[in-house]
């Protein structure tokens, strides 16, 4: 069960229609059941309105894909804590990491399936306000949810609330973005400032005692990417930067492409406000959680284009040119730092804690 | 060894407390290990507490040195 | 918004002119060896990239000065077991939590297993999270040089003030001179390898002042020079090392007098001569057995000594035999001289006390320069090249 911090301050009051005040989750819910009927219909089916949906069936049917385009197909899990957080929360998080997993492989986002498994216990109020964020998501994002699934564990089994969504996606049958693509020579877009969800989590969860005006840049960046497709100047991978942050989007590509890169420290954009954060931890931005950023690999006749087009969108003002695909056969991610050396962006085994060393 | 950061204090709390901010991140610090400090000036920031003040005149002459010795060369 | 005090000790163009100073000022024909004592400065230094600014005969050898990386895996286990205890809850700065000790042991493993171990970023932190629980006994694992001490002496002096008594702290705090003095020594009776100079740590001095490195430089004829943790206050004091070490002289210099004085934090040295007392010895890990190089609580607190309050004893946990941190930690080797390295001892598996925290030489030497090598190919994560 969740510890109450982690919903109730945040929480905001919403009516729990049909379930009295302060109804919470039980087991019967998640048995198939009328219950499991009456929280889907009261959470869900209030909120999620749209054609496919409306079926209502087992397995939804839909339309066939636009010709010259393949499906394309990503699942992500959600499990963030706390479930709400300074801008954002898990539901707009869930939507936003699937879209745009699949905008970055060239895709449009078009349907998302949600499973939703839930603890014993957990309040269906909140369960509600959540679906509502979705559904403002997935409009926002330009994608409907077309099936789900509910299941309820016993309280102790689960830590309030896990999103499991599948989004499906179309893409024209060539380019391929991906890091087949990517060759020595390219360079390396970063559409802007790292680090902010992260720290805006690390502060939410009071796992560390600073106080910040940071928020979350949760966001979709279906648009962005469009705007970037439509100047027709070529590109050859993207990523969108999240857990591990540029330093595993990075390292990542590498490793999967056979290439090195040499990223230029001094051109990557840093929020000030995570900058001192950063310094207070002992923790080095690049490594951080990000939520609403892209890395894009492209030849460099490109990049001008592109930036302009990047820049010209509110999710993109701060976009720069980070650095340089090279030949490496050890596929090494190095950075310059703004002293002339070099050093390498290292990935993380696993989540950078605060040190006071 | 001891990652400490230079913060300014905007705040005094009492009871040995004081809200430092550095950038624009603000922490809560013990100031048990100092004998007083005042709105405005600088502190040493390590694992929660002010471990002593930075002498802004010191900071200068670092500075003013850095460059005078930088220019020795060009 | 910039971040004074910070910024101004980063800029670019001072580093280049500064790192040009350094060019001109080395003696083409010998050697300049220095020693960072500190961990803290070598991260810094791989963080920066401050080598490639260096001439190549000026060569950074990485100290012991790292409290994660010379606590013995005993230590650790120990906390393990208080952990396990009933109703304790184990606070602990975060640079240990993942400190591998034996096979699948660490403390975020124990939290795994159930054990309630929790992560603070200060000992008044694990006070009050005694007060708010009066029915758990909250130990508190304070480990660190002299910068991280004093804290831990301002928490059970507020225990004491507070009339807390499900209070106890495990104290595994370690001195830097006795440590300095253990690399001169086996230095010197090592042949061949010899430091030129070390490099003060910054805030280990901002709490003990410049006093006690006098000895260094007046019996052992070793400069020592103080330096801030930016890039331009390591260049500086390289500088001023070198200078030294061409006229002669062996004295030390305070570079980062922006916060160290000569005497040092009087109150914070008062509160731990009140509250601590000196181990007649302590087990450094990779350096072995030093004398007179740690703290304990000292009788008059002795309530809040978790060691008397469990006596558990840290079981004896023997380093990998192939491991090279001994000699790494003295100066007398380099990450690259272990056979271990990066093959077998890697962050995520670190076999010894250089690799465990991200400030000993050997991960700060994987993190940030590792590429200066060729890559074995032996080594699985990478791929043969096709």
């Amino acid at each position: 069960m969740p510890a109450p911090d982690s919903l109730g301050a945040a929480t905001p009051a919403s009516a729990a229609h049909g379930a009295g005040k302060g109804a919470q989750v039980t087991l019967a819910h998640g048995s198939g059941g009328r219950a499991t009927a009456q929280l889907i219909a009261d959470c869900f089916h209030r909120h999620w309105h749209n054609e496919w949906l409306a079926q209502n069936e087992d397995a939804t049917r839909l339309p066939a894909l636009t010709p010259g385009h393949v499906p394309v197909v990503a699942t992500d899990l959600f499990t963030v804590t706390p479930l709400f957080f300074p801008g954002g929360d898990i539901g707009t998080l869930a939507v936003n990491g699937t879209v745009n997993d699949l905008a970055v492989r060239g895709a449009t986002p078009r349907y998302l399936t949600v499973g939703v498994l839930l603890e014993e216990g957990f309040p269906i109020a909140t369960l509600e306000t959540i679906a509502k964020r979705m559904a403002a998501a997935a409009a926002a994002a330009g994608v409907a949810i077309v099936a789900g699934d509910t299941k309820v564990v016993e309280r102790g089994k689960g830590d309030g609330l896990y999103l499991a969504v599948t989004g499906v996606g179309e893409a024209p049958v060539e380019p391929v973005w991906g890091a087949a693509a990517i060759r020595p020579g390219d360079r390396l877009l970063l559409s802007g400032p790292l680090g902010e969800h992260g720290i805006a989590i690390l502060a939410a969860r009071q796992a560390v005692p600073l106080e910040t005006e940071i928020v979350s840049d949760c966001a979709p960046l279906v648009s962005l990417i469009a705007a970037m497709r439509a100047t027709g100047a070529p590109i050859h991978a993207m990523r969108d930067l999240t857990r591990g942050g540029l330093a595993a989007a990075a390292n990542e590509l590498a490793r999967a492409a056979r290439v090195g890169m040499v990223i230029d420290e001094g051109a990557i954009p840093v929020h000030p406000a995570v900058a001192g954060a950063c310094e207070l931890l002992g923790i080095e931005p690049w490594h951080l959680t990000n939520e609403g950023k892209l890395l894009a690999f492209c030849p460099p006749e490109s990049v001008e284009p592109l930036l302009a087009a990047m820049r010209a969108h509110p999710l993109g003002r701060q976009a720069a040119v980070i650095g340089t695909v090279v030949a490496d056969p050890n596929a090494f991610v190095q950075m310059r730092t703004p002293f002339g050396g070099v050093r390498l962006l290292d990935w993380l085994h696993a989540e950078p804690l605060p040190r006071i060393c | 060894m001891c990652l400490a950061v230079p913060a300014e204090v905007v705040e005094l709390l009492g009871e040995g407390q004081a809200r430092v901010r550095i950038g624009a991140t603000t922490q809560v610090v013990s100031t048990a290990l100092l004998d007083e400090v005042a709105v405005g000036e600088y502190v040493i920031v390590h694992v929660g507490f002010a471990l002593t003040k930075l002498d802004a005149d010191e900071a200068a002459q670092t500075l003013a040195l850095m460059a005078e010795w930088s220019e020795e060369v060009s | 918004m910039a971040l004074r005090y910070l910024d101004e000790f980063r800029d670019p163009a001072l580093a280049q002119s500064l790192a040009r100073a350094i060019a001109a000022a080395v003696d083409p024909q010998r050697t300049y060896r220095f020693m960072e004592f500190c961990g803290g400065h070598t991260h810094a230094i791989a963080r920066f990239g401050l080598p490639a600014l260096l001439p190549s005969n000026l060569k950074l050898v990485h100290g012991p000065g790292c409290p994660v990386c010379v606590l013995p895996p005993g230590r650790i286990a120990q906390a393990v077991a208080i952990a396990e205890q009933p109703r304790v809850m184990l606070c602990t700065y975060g640079d240990v939590m993942r400190v591998p000790v034996r096979k699948g042991e660490s403390l975020l493993a124990a939290r795994a297993r159930g054990a309630d171990i929790r992560m603070v970023g200060s000992a008044l932190e694990a006070l009050k999270l005694a007060e708010a629980n009066p029915d758990r006994e909250v130990v508190f694992f304070a480990i660190g040089f002299e910068t991280t001490t004093p804290p831990t002496a301002a928490a059970i002096l507020a225990a004491e003030a507070r009339s807390v008594k499900n209070f106890s702290v495990l104290c595994c705090h370690v001195l830097t001179p006795p440590a300095m003095r253990h690399i001169l020594a086996s230095g010197e009776e090592a042949a061949g390898v010899l430091l030129d100079g070390f490099i003060g740590p910054a805030h280990v001095s901002v709490v003990i002042g410049e006093r006690p490195y006098t000895e260094f430089a007046h019996t052992h004829r070793k400069p020592v020079v103080i330096a801030g943790f930016e890039p331009l206050d390591l260049l500086q004091a390289l500088l001023m090392l070198v200078r030294q070490v061409n006229q002669g002289r062996a004295e030390v210099e305070n570079q980062y007098r922006r916060a160290v004085t000569f005497a040092g934090n009087r109150k914070a040295q008062q509160m731990i001569a009140e509250v601590f007392t000196l181990r007649p010895t302590f087990e450094w890990r990779g350096l072995g057995i030093l004398p007179d190089s740690a703290l304990a609580i000292c009788s008059r607190y002795q309530q809040w000594d978790a060691e008397r309050r469990f006596p558990l004893e840290p079981p004896a946990i023997p380093d990998h035999p192939a491991c090279q941190c001994g000699a790494i930690l003295r100066g007398q080797k380099e990450p690259r001289d272990c056979v271990l390295f990066a093959t077998a001892c890697t962050p995520e598996h670190p076999l010894g006390s250089c690799m465990v925290s991200s400030e000993g030489a050997c991960a700060a030497y994987y993190h940030f320069g590792r590429f200066h090598e060729p890559v074995a190919p032996r080594k699985k994560e990478y791929h043969a090249s096709a």
